[in-house]
């Protein structure tokens, strides 16, 4: 069995990321929406992550080193700030319509 | 077959494997339990790409911080049983095409780059030593007996024998984070750019731009949030 | 201990076989804590309500008291609500386990005692203990009844308040000591108890006191324990478990009691290192012969289980002797007091970290200054210096013996990397 490089790291990247997409496409309840920011976030961490490890590949020194991780770093800060700005607007929108089902959220209709 | 790769079976299996349950379910709290999982299975993946502090901190602030908000929001907007919303036959296929199109472009440009998936027996093995109580050690006396002369030539050096591929880049220990995170890259001292040279580049803005971000962010969820008089239906 | 054994059979066997060594002494840990830490507090709770406790069972004293609670919840029914939803109220009480013991993965028991030594070691165990939370919610959620839920929204809100100001504690030692490994800040404390971070200076000591509160807070121990009070909410998140379930909730509370006690004892007390330096004075050190050396740490190993054990009882005795605190009460104590209290102890400790690099009173070593940025000095007349200054480092800062000659490599790799940092700013006047 060949030994894990960072393409194997970024197949799991790639699915995560698709499932995340698919997630925000078709659910419908708006914080299984929110799941699905969280799980593309998390794609493309580890691709990140994994470009940036010196055990992956024989060349580190062309990797992304350091930066790597601080760019997930900030990804990870951000996407909290951004969960929590989401869920303070699915909460507003739950007072105002008792319900989170994005299907519902159709006032703005043509 | 080894240790590495075992465990990076066992973690991707996990955080894939729970990442599709979490797309398939349709009950609102299964689905934050299964992300749940899968994010800590994506912490593991980081432990075993060598970024300890990435890993602690995504265990730490992604799965401690906001899959706690997450499940709190679940709880609070769910009134008795959870109505099942559940989508319609089209949008799964659609879904599916949109899916399937872009796993199938991302997966061979991942296997695409030689270098990517090149990665000798000897890393792996050098990563099993150098894992434990020795690591710390180990990577502090490489990297104090080595010149910066000789790392930058271990670096340019395309088929590098001195050094193993573990071993040529200096570790990625939190003091470094923290002096890259101030503006001090401590890590690109042998750097092209003469900033880098001199250290002097890196993350200070982004860092004080984020802490001020998470600042407007808490007072703007806080006033959005606010608990009001409830709509009658 | 893998690379020991793979000398002698194949290394991935090696590797397996040290892991679970480690995980079977590590749930020793665990298990046996519980089990006296269970027969600690009846007896403590006992003597402060001026009566005697279990005296029945094993003896004089009731040291089996808690083999015959164990053999009643191991036969008790397992019952499952109705209304429950049945995997993720099976799942809960392993998900709070896991976390709290996973906790001792990067806990150093001795010098280089540790299953992984962790850079980022703290972070880590604060970041594993911080996931104790789910079990709570999944619990309250999914056991059906309001009680239960009521109780577990209140202590996941309680414990995630008091990461906050918990880690703002935390971060103090570890900014004076200048690394978040764990096996480091232990090593950095050996000597005379004046080393110990504690007596630091005197915002490290109100920390203490602040992280002590927050830990509490965290574990839910009383007078934080609102969301399991009998008199409050039934039982709270845990209502509905009984039997085996309800005791693995039981001991992840005193998992993560002894966790945070020992996160103290290392970051505050020295670790394994004792008031007195024993160890040394009888000659039990690696430098003498490994054996000695051996018979060192597990000296200095009994030292930390000992001052583990002192801060537990500590939590027992004040659970016993204070009243419980309202939700409103302890929310108020998070944020109105814990967090400014810790942030400006934070402050405190890094102005006086900037004041006074080399301590105030001379007694101790001067870990203000002490730099561990691997960086290697430009200057090819200083390599032979740091060359010198990396490994002996290590060595030498496990012989107090030779304290000058420690505090002499240390400030040269200081003066190194200072000196570095210098020239790395000076370069850019040019």
């Amino acid at each position: 069995m060949e030994p894990v490089g960072i393409s194997h790291f970024m197949t799991v990247g790639a699915i995560m990321f698709v499932c995340g997409v698919v997630c925000m496409a078709t659910k419908r309840n708006a914080l299984g929406v929110l799941m699905g920011i969280e799980l593309v976030l998390n794609g493309a961490n580890v691709n990140f992550v994994a470009l940036s490890s010196d055990f992956l590949t024989t060349n580190p020194a062309r990797g992304l080193g350091l930066d790597g991780q601080f760019i997930a770093l900030f990804v990870i800060v951000l996407a909290a700030a951004e969960a929590a700005v989401a869920l303070a607007i699915t909460l507003n929108f739950y007072n105002n319509h008792s319900t989170v089902d994005v299907d519902r959220a159709d006032e703005l209709k043509g | 077959m080894n240790w590495h790769t075992f465990f990076f079976l066992l973690f991707a299996l996990v955080a894939c494997g729970f990442a599709v349950m979490v797309v398939l379910s349709s009950n609102i709290v299964r689905m934050a339990l299964y992300l749940i999982f899968s994010l800590g299975a994506t912490a593991g993946l980081f432990f075993l790409a060598g970024a300890d502090f990435v890993g602690a901190m995504q265990l730490m602030i992604y799965v401690g911080g906001t899959l706690v908000l997450l499940v709190f929001g679940v709880m609070l907007t769910a009134q008795g049983p959870f109505v099942s919303m559940k989508t319609r036959g089209g949008d799964w296929i659609l879904a599916a095409l949109l899916s399937g199109s872009l796993l199938a472009f991302l997966v061979p440009a991942a296997f695409s780059i030689k270098e990517w998936t090149n990665a000798p027996p000897a890393a792996a093995e050098e990563h099993h030593a150098a894992a434990g109580r020795g690591r710390a050690e180990a990577k502090v006396r490489f990297a104090l007996t080595s010149t910066p002369a000789e790392n930058a030539d271990a670096a340019a050096d395309e088929s590098s024998t001195a050094a193993l591929p573990g071993m040529a880049a200096q570790p990625a220990t939190a003091t470094r984070l923290g002096m890259g995170l101030l503006g001090v890259r401590v890590d690109k001292l042998e750097g092209r750019s003469p900033e880098l040279q001199r250290g002097m580049s890196g993350y200070l803005l982004p860092f004080e731009i984020v802490s001020v971000h998470l600042l407007v962010v808490l007072v703007g969820a806080a006033y959005l949030a606010r608990s009001k008089r409830r709509a009658t239906r | 201990m893998a690379e020991f054994f793979a000398q002698h059979m194949p290394e991935w066997l090696a590797y397996l076989l040290a892991a679970l060594i480690h995980c079977a002494l590590l749930i020793q840990v665990v298990a046996v804590g519980a089990l006296v830490f269970i027969w600690l507090e009846r007896k403590v709770a006992g003597r402060i309500q001026d009566r005697l406790g279990p005296t029945r069972v094993g003896g004089k004293f009731g040291w089996l008291q808690t083999l015959a609670d164990g053999l009643k919840l191991i036969t008790k029914e397992d019952l499952m609500p109705e209304g429950a939803d049945g995997l993720l109220f099976r799942l809960a009480p392993y998900i709070s386990f896991c976390a709290s013991f996973c906790a001792y993965i990067a806990l150093p028991f001795s010098d280089g005692w540790v299953a992984v030594q962790l850079n980022a070691g703290v972070f880590f165990i604060l970041a594993v203990m911080g996931l104790e939370v789910f079990g709570v919610i999944l619990a309250g959620y999914s056991s059906a009844s309001k009680w239960s839920l009521f109780g577990g929204m209140r202590e996941a809100a309680q414990v995630v308040s008091y990461e906050v100001p918990l880690g703002m504690c935390v971060v103090v030692p570890v900014l004076i000591a200048g690394t978040m490994d764990l096996v480091e800040i232990g090593r950095m404390q050996q000597g005379w108890f004046t080393n110990w971070l504690i007596f630091h200076d005197p915002f490290t000591f109100i920390t203490f006191w602040v992280y002590f509160t927050c830990a509490t807070a965290s574990v839910n121990r009383a007078p934080f324990d609102l969301a399991e009070a009998e008199s409050e909410l039934v039982a709270g998140f845990h209502t509905e478990y009984s039997g085996l379930r309800w005791s693995f909730f039981f001991m992840a509370e005193y998992g993560s009691m002894f966790a945070v006690s020992g996160l103290a004892a290392i970051l505050f007390f020295g670790g394994w290192n004792g008031p007195l330096p024993i160890a040394d004075w009888l000659g039990l050190t690696h430098a003498n012969h490994p054996v000695l050396g051996y018979l060192g740490n597990f000296l200095g190993m009994l030292n930390f289980v000992f001052k583990c054990c002192l801060w537990v009882t500590f939590m027992i005795w004040v659970r016993w002797t204070l009243p419980r605190l309202r939700i409103d009460q302890v929310m108020k104590t998070c944020l109105k007091y814990c967090t400014p209290i810790a942030a400006v102890m934070f402050l405190g400790a890094v102005a006086w970290t900037y004041l006074f690099p080399g301590g105030v009173t001379g007694l101790g070593t001067p870990y203000g200054d002490r730099y561990l940025v691997e960086v290697k000095a430009p200057a090819a007349e200083e390599s032979p210096a740091t060359e010198q200054a990396g490994p002996e480092e290590k060595t030498a800062a496990r012989q107090p013996a030779s304290r000058q000659p420690a505090v002499k490599r240390s400030a040269a790799g200081a003066t190194v990397a200072r000196a570095d940092h210098q020239k790395m700013f000076a370069e850019g006047d040019r």
